[in-house]
């Protein structure tokens, strides 16, 4: 076994880290559709191909819709495929997000997370990513750039792996991942050859195999079957992903992986839960928290398909308190983190802070701010005020 | 020259597939199947196709297949057929779709993959409108037809798919009919010949949602020829002919009177003599169109 015994450090944004991912993963096929923030993602990727530094072929469509399902069909068709979207353009795409998930394709897509309209705005916020939180795909989020590639490319692999065949997205919030440059260790293609396996799918279509792929169930109870086939896949998936985990570092040197990650949850009393790149602010808030005496930690979610139940189970069920912090809302309910967790831990104090919609900016200080006033109520009265709260224009509402 | 005997026995449409009796698209798909042999993989979207293969794990339709969203055929069929050119097999790509899965939901994916020349054939099985839903019109129904949603006979004419694909500038284009096989199938095994994008649009009359006896497809699809609604013609690289088969047509006087294919179809019993009037001058004029264009085209 070989293993990467020099760092190769670019400084590169969040889009070129999704490049460098699908090159070093050797994807054979390349379906993408441009919109901001994605747009640089194909375009590196065209040049890539290009100028010969990947051979893959790209096909250029006309939608997003036909984006998923070119790479769909070439996946399909037992090739290594991607694709990139963000915002509009997964919606767009999201009867092919269904589609691909329920064929079994394993398929790997990067999501820049952007804020659905109207009005037009192309800021971050999770609504895009979470929309697609039924479909039966994995579904992470990255906090920086270097844990975009990692988790690009540990995805090839989960979903390759025959106790998953689901696809998977990797999610790099709008701007202050997609476009912002971050020193990303890029490892040898030697490396992610020995790590990524040759393709393994559930069937292909190809010539001389009369296989009919998606035609009528002949009962109900065909079709329901298959789908508990998908959920019980989806639980495989959290072993796959700590095990692929262990594997990537054995090779890299680098411990990037699991479905959560817990900053300072020793002995901390109240959780901060969140995912994507605010979390740094968050760990931020953490730090000055605990300065201040707090017994705060944070729970990062990395997945939230799988949602990680035995993480939550680990660290949240004796918490005195749980803040979630929902960059996306689901109107009339709550926000979507919040409403996953909320039943996992059903004797925890928890609330919900739907913030940082529209892209708004909430940096370390709202962060510690709003969590101090929060723990106060549950100091005083054992309960949160409210389960949902909206944090907007520095108040909240 | 096809002969039929010379085309292979294998049964690429098997026995009790979910068809209805004296369906259109039954005998386009066994046509296919008998054209491409093994190398055939089928791409379908929804409509009456999906239907039609039967209920899995088995299938009626013995060709690779791949069912895919209503409106997202010609892309899926583009991405397939690079994979396997890229795993070296020598497949054949057919997308196969309905005329609403090509001519509406299926436009923009269809305009997308002849503009890039995608390695696909792709072929409209037209009964001309939505018979999976239960007999909607599409805009390739024609002027006059009754429909689940043109109760009163359909007041805009059928779009003109073809002729919309050759502005494409793909390398191939035929229309083709299901009354007619040894021509489709002619035109199938060029297709087979060329790289790049192929559309055939194969003419298939229903006697589901035409009203019609199942017996008579065959009939009223070749009076759709015969009567010069449905001109069978190809254009390769630009360059327009009408094929052999319909070339007699052009010619007024050996068209048989349009009301022979109308009358054995109940989508047509209300139609006015105003409408059959309308019905008239415009077989006039894609005639004149295509003839002109076969001219034109002929110097490029
Ligand atoms: C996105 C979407 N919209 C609507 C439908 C419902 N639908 C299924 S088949 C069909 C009509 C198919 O018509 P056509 O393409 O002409 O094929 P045919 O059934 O006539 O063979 C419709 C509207 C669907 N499956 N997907
Ligand atoms: S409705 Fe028409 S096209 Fe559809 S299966 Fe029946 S006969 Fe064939």
């Amino acid at each position: 076994m070989m293993v990467q015994t020099q760092k190769n450090i670019k400084v590169i944004t969040g889009n070129y880290s999704v490049a460098e991912a699908a090159r070093l993963a050797r994807v054979k096929v390349v379906s993408a559709y441009p919109i901001t923030p994605q747009t640089t993602i194909v375009e590196k990727l065209d040049e890539y191909i290009e100028t010969g530094k990947m051979d893959a072929v790209m096909i250029r469509v006309e939608s997003e819709h036909s984006a998923l399902a070119a790479a769909y069909g070439a996946a399909a068709g037992g090739v290594r495929a991607f694709t990139a979207t963000s915002s509009q353009g997964l919606l767009y795409m999201h009867e092919m997000v269904w589609w691909v998930a329920n064929s079994r394709i394993p398929l790997v897509m990067a999501v820049g997370t952007r804020v659905l309209g109207p009005p037009w705005n192309i800021w971050d916020e999770h609504s895009d990513l979470l929309d697609q939180r039924d479909t039966g795909w994995l579904i992470a989020m990255a906090a920086n750039n270097q844990e975009v590639l990692d988790m690009l490319i540990q995805m090839f692999r989960v979903t390759e792996d025959e106790r998953v065949f689901l696809p998977g997205m990797v999610g790099l919030d709008a701007f202050i991942l997609t476009h912002t440059s971050e020193p990303v260790d890029i490892p040898d293609q030697e490396i992610v050859d020995q790590f990524l396996p040759e393709r393994k799918q559930p069937y292909i279509i190809e010539p001389g195999n009369p296989i009919s792929m998606g035609n009528l169930p002949s009962t109900a109870v065909v079709h329901a079957r298959l789908r508990y086939d998908m959920w019980k896949s989806m639980q495989n998936a959290k072993e796959v992903i700590r095990q692929t985990a262990r594997e990537w570092e054995k090779l890299t040197g680098r411990f990037s992986g699991d479905l959560v990650e817990c900053y300072r949850c020793e002995n901390a009393k109240y959780f901060i839960v969140g995912m994507g790149a605010w979390t740094g602010d968050m760990k931020e808030a953490v730090d000055i928290l605990r300065d201040n005496g707090y017994e705060v930690g944070l729970f990062r979610l990395r997945f939230v398909r799988p949602f990680p139940d035995e993480e939550v189970a680990k660290y949240l069920s004796n918490a005195k308190g749980v803040i979630v912090f929902d960059r996306a809302v689901s109107m009339g309910s709550g926000g979507p983190i919040f409403l996953d967790l909320g039943y996992r831990i059903r004797n925890v104090p928890v609330t919900d802070v739907i913030a940082g919609l529209g892209g708004e900016d909430v940096n370390f200080n709202m962060f510690s701010e709003v969590v101090k006033g929060l723990i106060s109520e549950v100091e005083k009265e054992g309960e949160f005020k409210k389960l949902i709260n909206f944090y907007i224009g520095g108040e909240l509402q | 020259m096809i002969r039929l005997q010379d085309l292979t026995k294998k049964k690429y449409l098997l026995p009790g597939n979910a068809a209805c009796p004296g369906c259109p698209l039954n005998m386009g798909l066994r046509y296919v199947g008998m054209a491409f042999e093994d190398k055939t993989v089928l791409v379908v979207p929804a409509g009456c196709t999906s239907v039609i293969q039967g209920l899995m794990p088995k299938t009626g339709i013995n060709m690779p297949l791949l069912n895919i969203a209503f409106a997202a055929s010609p892309a899926a069929a583009a991405g397939l057929a690079t994979a396997l050119a890229l795993r070296g097999k020598d497949a054949i790509v057919v997308s196969w779709a309905g005329d609403g899965g090509s001519a509406d939901i299926g436009f923009a994916s269809l305009s997308g993959a002849a503009e890039r020349n995608d390695n696909i054939i792709h072929i409209v099985a037209d009964n001309e409108a939505y018979m999976n839903t239960g007999i909607q019109r599409s805009s390739l129904t024609p002027f006059g037809a009754w429909t689940t949603t043109t109760v009163k006979g359909k007041q805009e004419q059928k779009k003109d798919l073809p002729l919309i694909m050759w502005a494409h500038k793909v390398p191939y284009i035929a229309t083709a009919s299901v009354g007619y096989p040894i021509d489709f199938i002619e035109k199938l095994k060029k297709a087979q010949q060329i790289k790049g994008f192929k559309y055939i649009h194969l003419h298939a009359p229903c006697p589901v949602g035409w009203r019609f006896d199942p017996g008579m497809t065959v009939e009223v699809a070749k009076l759709a020829v015969q009567t010069g609604m449905w001109i069978l013609f190809e254009a390769e690289n630009g360059k327009i002919r009408i094929s052999p088969t319909s070339r007699p047509y052009a010619n007024k006087k050996n068209r048989t009177p349009l009301e022979e294919y109308l009358k054995l179809q109940g989508r047509f019993e209300k139609v006015t003599p105003e409408m059959i009037k309308k019905m008239y001058e415009e077989i006039d004029n894609n005639w004149r169109i295509l003839l002109e264009l076969e001219e034109i085209t002929s110097k490029i």
